[in-house]
This record gives structure tokens, sequence and C-alpha cells, in this order.
């Protein structure tokens, strides 16, 4: 996709994709988080398997998007740790955790409103990719995969609609090649048939380029239609660990859980 | 009509210093969301600095580097060693704490240097030229203008032009994004407020040779003047600060002519009470829209 090298420790790891980073397994172990008082979840333990989309499900409050937040490294866990590919990241800043190949889509659309779409896009790119041409090049390629983001190049984020500035924030996480995407409600507020060109563009690219994906998600039947398994999350704990299929079939757990 | 076009230049000269010190008050806004009321006093600083630079070398010169220089430096230390440990959730503990650096910068350097004013030459002449008999820009004047139109182009420059302006724009408008993107938010922090004070020094010491000289307080009308242009242009408009500080300074320079020096800081307060009557909310109105 671009022209930018990889970083070292994973150049040798992608011999057939000379674009693209090997995948990267995403472990959080024992993770107690809290705001102040009670611990929103406590002694969490997940596995995020290299190259596969893991939906992350749970009603509102279930600890999604804190759990996210965690593993980006904005919340600080009281206990527990985050791994990436066996390295340890409690040490590791936010900014060093995106230089690792960590990248989170916020909740809400994170566009800069301020800033235009361009702008947007080689915000994104900045730390991978300094060069201005090559940046540049990695721009371009996003206006291919991400098209009617091209003919808004101009346009500030505060002037997008809902899906094209989900579109723009899902496109700058992609434009610096991350190894590990955690997205937190792509679907909110957008219509169905926008939701289904996003998770498709989703799925193609973390086939095509090994991307592992932990995906935040209420909308359950869209997030298990592209996930390879799925993770409940209800109050702080995991109540479902499997893959896709068996969660969606599961009359129970959808109840319980997921209501509907 | 002569006097009027004498009023009108000196109104100019006077309001391009009040503009790009109203510039430092937006560069910070922009890079830090904070109103920095201590911008004055570490400005003051700087230029203390410089004062003893050029005495030691005879160099007017070499006093204005000291005077980026030193300001670039007071804005790294008050911004690492103060302003990052005072909680950021609103924006009203920064400004109490920068009120109350104020107050400690200024009866410090009363302390160590006293309240006489101390005064400086300027490079060139002060002379106006005349044009048709009628006394307008001083080469001083003149140079004020060049050195603040070099600012505006160097900062739109900067903002709008290089990746490092990028970053602080992006720094300021939405700081955890900017971190989730891989942006070193507090480097980008600390960068503007060395580069917001060190055009606020560049202010004052353009300021200085055109007053009495400089003591503690030399910063304190021209922040109360640009503060008013802050607030008028909106403290996110480069271009509001530098239209804004034309007219402040000339609204100034008219008053003094046709009225008497007494009235121009009444006539500038009166200005900032109109523009808050029609926009009430002021800058913080901004701030609201902003992160609505």
């Amino acid at each position: 996709m671009s022209p930018a090298t990889p970083r070292p420790a994973t150049a040798a790891a992608a011999p057939a994709e000379a674009s693209t980073a090997a995948p990267a397994a995403l472990g959080v172990e024992g993770l107690t988080v809290g705001y102040a008082g009670a611990p929103v979840m406590a002694d969490l333990t997940l596995e995020v398997p290299a190259g596969q989309i893991v939906a992350l499900l749970g009603a509102n409050g279930a600890g999604k998007t804190t759990l996210l937040r965690t593993v980006s490294g904005l919340l600080t866990p009281r206990s527990g740790r985050v791994v990436l590919d066996g390295e340890d990241l409690s040490a590791v800043s936010v900014e060093d955790r995106v230089r690792r190949g960590l990248a989170q889509v916020p909740e809400g659309r994170s566009v800069v409103a301020e800033l235009s779409v361009e702008e947007n896009l080689h915000l994104g790119a900045l730390w991978k990719i300094p060069a201005r041409r090559a940046r540049r090049d990695a721009v371009e390629a996003m206006y291919d995969a991400f098209e009617p983001l091209s003919r808004r190049r101009r346009s500030l984020g505060h002037q997008l609609s809902g899906g094209e500035r989900q579109m723009l924030s899902l496109a700058r996480a992609l434009i610096a090649e991350p190894r590990v995407l955690l997205l937190d409600e792509p679907s909110l507020g957008l219509a169905p048939r926008v939701v289904a060109q996003l998770l498709d563009t989703l799925r193609d690219t973390a086939r095509r380029t090994g991307l592992t994906v932990l995906l935040a998600e209420q909308n359950v039947t869209s997030a298990l239609s592209v996930a390879d398994r799925g993770v409940v999350l209800g109050l702080g704990e995991i109540v479902a660990d499997a893959p896709a299929a068996d969660i969606a079939a599961d009359p129970a757990l959808r109840h319980a859980y997921l209501g509907f | 009509m002569d006097r009027i076009a004498f009023l009108l230049a000196t109104g100019l000269a006077r309001g391009l210093v009040i503009a790009l010190f109203a510039l430092s008050l937006v560069i910070i806004w922009r890079a830090a969301r904070i109103v920095n009321f201590a911008q004055a006093a570490m400005a003051v600083v700087a230029v203390f600095v410089a004062f003893a630079v050029t005495a030691l070398t005879d160099s007017f010169w070499l006093g204005l580097v000291a005077a980026l220089v030193a300001g670039a430096v007071v804005g790294y230390a008050v911004e690492r060693w103060l302003i990052r440990l005072v909680p950021a959730r609103t924006p009203l503990p920064g400004m109490i704490v920068a009120i109350g650096l104020v107050m400690v910068l200024q009866a410090g350097i009363g302390i160590a240097f006293g309240p006489q004013h101390r005064p400086m030459a300027a490079p060139f002449s002060e002379q106006p030229f005349t044009v048709g008999g009628v006394p307008v820009l001083s080469p001083y004047d003149l140079f004020v203008l060049l050195v603040a139109l070099g600012v505006v182009g160097g900062l739109a420059l900067l903002f709008n032009g290089t990746t490092l302006g990028l970053q602080m724009r992006a720094s300021a408008m939405a700081p955890e994004v900017s971190r989730l993107l891989g942006v070193r938010v507090p480097r980008m922090v600390t960068l503007g407020w060395m580069l917001s004070a060190a055009v606020a020094s560049l202010a004052v010491l353009l300021l200085v040779p055109t007053e009495l000289g400089l003591n503690a307080h030399s910063g304190d009308v021209l922040f109360v003047h640009a503060f008013t242009v802050a607030v008028l242009g909106g403290l996110d408009s480069p271009v509001g600060a530098l239209v804004g500080g034309i007219v402040v300074g000339v609204l100034i320079s008219l008053v003094t002519g046709f009225l008497g020096a007494g009235l121009a800081p009444i006539a500038v307060l009166a200005l900032l009470t109109l523009v808050l009557l029609v926009r009430p909310g002021g800058i913080f109105a901004v701030k609201e829209a902003r992160t609505a």
C-alpha cells in the first residue's frame, strides 16, 4: 500500500506481503479497571489470536469501551496487563503503543472536526511515513480504498456525514498499517447499509493484510457476520467466548446479554 | 486632516505591536486551550534578559535574539514545571495559577531590579517621515510593521504548511484522538508555550523603546489591549488578532489625539464591554462551540 518500511522487528516475518507487517496477537491478562469506587471490570482475561476478528459484545455499560481504552493505554488498570505479541505494554505510553502497531478508533467518529479530510489522513500517517511524497501516496491509496472520501478531500471534519466520518476514522487508522485494530462501535448512528459497507471493507482489509481486530459492537448481528469469534461481556465479566456462529445461534445467550 | 493622517499612522504602528501580542495569545489558546494571564509578566522577564544582553554587547539585535530565546525558555519552564501540574479538566485552575504567576514574577522583578523605568534605545530613528508636510510613520514604525507581518506570515506557514503545525493544531483541538494517532501531545503543548512566549517577548521588546522604559509592569497595558483584541477577533483567529490589533491601536491613537491620553484606556474597556455585550459569552462562547 505504501513504500514505508515495516518496523525492523516485523520486517523479516512478512516475506509474502512486503507492504504488510505480520499479524500480532493481543492478550489481556487479569485486568482490573475502575474509575472510582467499585471496579468496572475485575480480573478479566482475553486472548485475541493473530489475524482474527473478534467481536466484543454486550449491552451499554458492560465494559466494552473501558476494555478498549485500557488496551490502548488511555486508561491505566488497577492490576493486570495488556500484552502485544508477548510484550507487556504496562510501561508503554499510548503514543508508543501506536508505534508498536496497536491502533484504536474511538467511539463517536473521532474525526478532528476542524481539520480537513486530507489533513486527518496525513495526521494518521505521520509517525509511520515521515516523508511527504510517500505519505501522499499512502493517502491516495486510502482514497482508492474509501472512494467517497476522495470527493471530500478539502471538506472539514464537521462538514462530513456520519458515515463519511466513520469511514475517515477507519481510513485514518488503517493508513499507518496497524497490526492490531481496536474499533469501538463503528455502527453507532449509521444506516444499516453504511454499516454493512464499512464492515465489509474491514473484513476485506483484515483478510488481505492479516490485521487482528477487536470489534466492540452493540449491533450484534452485523458484528458476528464479519467476526471469527465472539466474546460476550456482561458487567465487566466474560460470559461467553465462542466461534461467532455459535454465539449467533445461542438463543439463551442472546436473550440474557444481547437483548434480542 | 493632517492630524487624522498622523494619528492613523501612529495607531497602525501601535496596533501592530498589540496585534503581535494578541497573536501570542492566539497561539497559546490554539496549542493549549488556556488564556494565559501570565503572558505579559513572562515576556517582561525575557525582555529583562534582552536588556542585559543589549547592555553587555551594545547590540539591539543580540538583545532581540536573546528575547526570543529567553521567551521560549520561560515558556518551557512555566509549562513543564507549573502548568503541567495543574488539573486540566476545566480551564479555571490554569487561569488562576497563571494569575498567581503574574504576582510572583512581578514581585520578583520588583525586588531584584526596583521600580524604576530603564530606557531602551530603538535600533532605528523614531522621528517620523513626512509625506507632503504631514508626519507619518517613523523608520522604527516601519521596522515594527515588517517584523509583525513577518511573524504573522511565518506562523501561518508553520500552522498550515508544516506537519509540526498540523500536529500542534490537532493536539489542541483533539488531544485524545491525536495521542491515538501517535502524536506526542505533551510535546506539542510545550512547543506551543515556547512559541507563544517567544512571540509575546518580541512584542514587549518592540514596545519598550517607544515607552518610558522597562520595568516589571511594562507589559500590563499591552496585555489588556491584546486581550481585548483576542476577544474582539476571536482567540482562534490569527487574522482576527491582526485586524483587531490595528483597530484597537487606531482607536487608542484617535482617542488620545482628540480626547486626551487619560481616556484611551476607558475607550478600550468600552470597546471590550461592547463586544462582550454583543457576544455575551465572549471567549468562552468560542470554547464551548469548539468542545461541543
